[in-house]
């Protein structure tokens, strides 16, 4: 294929300007550098662009070490002291006058941590076994984080603690027990409920579903949509595309720190499929599809080719690959995909 | 073969993990046991490879009773088993560089000597790379690390493989990757191989069987037995 036409490009940049007129989360340029020792600079992020609406699920999918991860710390602020971050992620509150709009990449520390983790941003955690204090009850945990954020008076608290519980599905029976009493799913869920209690618009769950059977990834999952169908705004990190499959309404594919595709999730796990070489060989290499896996290895942050990063392991690569390839409709590929490939 | 008799085992004598099950792997055969998180099937995984001792029950490993654990078992049966664990960077000594990190057994029973043909040898066979090697657990990828663990398992050539959860919390492809080294190296050298997990997927796409823990597994609730074997 060569390069989409001018009008189809036209088009979808008037769909995403639409979009980003009513984003929970509208990321532009976000670029992350690591600085080392020796001058070295890893690459972890680089010009990622992205929006996030109300009610939608974003689902970033990519290996370890790819850059979801850095990407979610730095929409929440937690990022090392050697990160250089660039770039702007405003996350928009738009019927609630007492919160503007903030850069989070802009935003202080303080600011961050008094009014947007936890009030504008719920984070559901990798390994909430390892979120939760060991000495405290889930009951515990629920009625201090209301008091920390919600203005519930005292005798209220366990009312609302219960409340909280019970979106995330936590059985009321179990409030009061210690996190080591609690299977790998419950524990998931008194997260979930933390996460939920200071309402925030915008939820990001990171590798949600690691280390979880096949059926609490699917239960998890689906209590994760419904907070997207109750109008939250969903940002799911995983590298389980089973999980991202079953809640996500968008994918971004990530690959050695640029998202390289982003896709209407039913077109992507559907026929026709993703578009770039990467995404498609990740989804091929899924045990129930080939089962093949891409050759070699992702590429050094700190050492990453002039052109297409992915362009040593790709089947389709050639000499036009050694310059960049742009984010155009939807993909960063020189040779995108058609449907007749699939 | 690699067989376990009505194995109890846990870490309490009280309320064991797990009471008599039995589970046979076939030389060069390979065997997935399915089951849920929680239900001590991991515990079974450190039982096979002779790292934790059972309370009650009997291993027999090629013929021959296991009758002494972890370090204490005999060096011919202690290295006849190799083991991959979910969880790379609990199971890797944060300080080795990948090199040693693969090379650790093979210095630990006296064979220095290999180890420069052996890592020539196996590095490529998990896909890892040279500039790879100088590199400490923390500046490598789950992934990467998990590949380092994975060549370590297989740096004695071991007649049988314990891979338990090997590639839980890892990408589709680097999943895809393992399980293609782990099965290039069985052709080559035979070897059987029990993966426990709970992707059924995956283990039904990997393995010449599987098997089901059977049983409740309510709170507490020891598992009473296994099916098939
Ligand atoms: S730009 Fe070229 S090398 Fe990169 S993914 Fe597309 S075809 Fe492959």
């Amino acid at each position: 294929m060569t390069a989409p036409d001018a009008h189809l490009v036209r088009a979808l940049e008037a769909v995403t300007a639409e979009r980003a007129a009513d984003a929970v989360l509208s990321v532009r340029g976000l670029t992350v550098r690591f600085r080392m020792r020796g001058g070295r600079s890893v690459a972890a992020v680089t010009d990622a662009d992205f929006d996030l609406a109300a009610g939608e699920c974003l689902a970033l999918v990519g290996e370890s070490g790819c850059g979801k991860s850095v990407l979610a710390s730095a929409l929440l602020g937690l990022l090392p002291g050697n990160a250089e971050t660039r770039g702007t992620a405003l996350l928009a509150a738009p019927d609630d006058a007492e919160h503007p709009t903030v850069d989070l990449l802009a935003a202080d520390e303080r600011t961050l941590a008094r009014t947007v983790r936890g009030r504008r941003i719920g984070l559901v955690p990798q390994s909430p076994a390892a979120h939760l204090t060991p000495v405290r009850t889930v009951r515990a945990h629920l009625e201090e984080t209301v008091r920390a954020l919600t203005g519930t008076p005292r005798r209220e608290r366990r009312a609302a603690a219960e409340a909280a519980a019970e979106r995330a599905a936590f059985p009321a029976g179990h409030l009061d027990r210690h996190p080591h009493e609690l299977s790998g799913g419950l524990a998931q869920r008194a997260a979930t409920a933390l996460a939920l209690i200071g309402d925030a618009p915008l939820l990001l769950a990171d590798e949600p579903t690691t280390g979880l059977d096949r059926e609490l990834v699917d239960r998890t999952a689906d209590e994760l949509r419904r907070q997207a169908d109750r109008g939250k705004a969903l940002l799911l990190i995983t590298h389980d595309l089973a999980a991202a499959r079953r809640v996500a309404d968008r994918v971004a594919v990530m690959y050695a720190g640029r998202i390289v595709e982003i896709a209407p999730a039913a077109r992507f796990f559907g026929e026709s499929g993703p578009r770039h070489p990467y995404a498609r060989g990740l989804l091929d290499a899924l045990p129930e599809r080939e089962f093949t896996p891409i050759p070699g290895l992702p590429p050094e942050l700190t050492d990453l080719p002039e052109g297409c990063a992915f362009a040593p392991r790709c089947a389709g690569a050639d000499a036009a690959c050694a310059a960049p390839p742009e984010f155009l409709a939807g993909v960063a590929c020189h040779h995108p995909l058609g449907a007749s490939r699939a | 073969m690699l067989e376990l008799h009505s194995v109890t085992a846990g870490y309490d004598r009280r309320a064991p993990v797990f009471r008599d099950v039995s589970l046979t792997v076939g030389a060069g055969e390979s065997v997935g046991l399915l089951g849920p998180s929680g239900c001590g099937k991991s515990t079974l995984a450190r039982v096979a490879a002779l790292l934790h001792r059972p309370d009650a029950g009997r291993v027999v490993l090629d013929g021959t009773e296991v009758r002494a654990w972890r370090h204490r078992a005999p060096r011919a049966q202690r290295t006849a088993v190799g083991v991959v664990f979910q969880q790379p960077r609990l199971s890797a000594d944060p300080r080795l560089r990948l090199a040693d990190l693969v090379a650790e057994p093979l210095r630990a029973t006296g064979r220095r000597g290999e180890i420069p043909a052996r890592l020539a040898e196996l590095l490529p066979a998990v896909g890892l790379t040279d500039d790879l090697l100088g590199r400490r657990p923390h500046e490598v990828s789950d992934g990467q690390l998990q590949r380092a663990c994975l060549a370590r398992a297989l740096v004695l050539r071991p007649r049988w493989l314990v891979c338990d959860e090997m590639t839980a919390m890892l990408d589709a492809s680097t999943t895809a990757a393992l399980v293609a080294a782990v099965e290039s190296y069985r052709a080559e050298t035979g070897a059987g191989l029990l993966a426990v997990g709970h992707d059924r997927v995956l283990l039904k796409r990997w393995c010449d069987r599987t098997v089901e823990w059977a049983g409740p597994n309510g709170a507490g609730e020891p598992v009473k037995a296994l099916a098939g074997g």
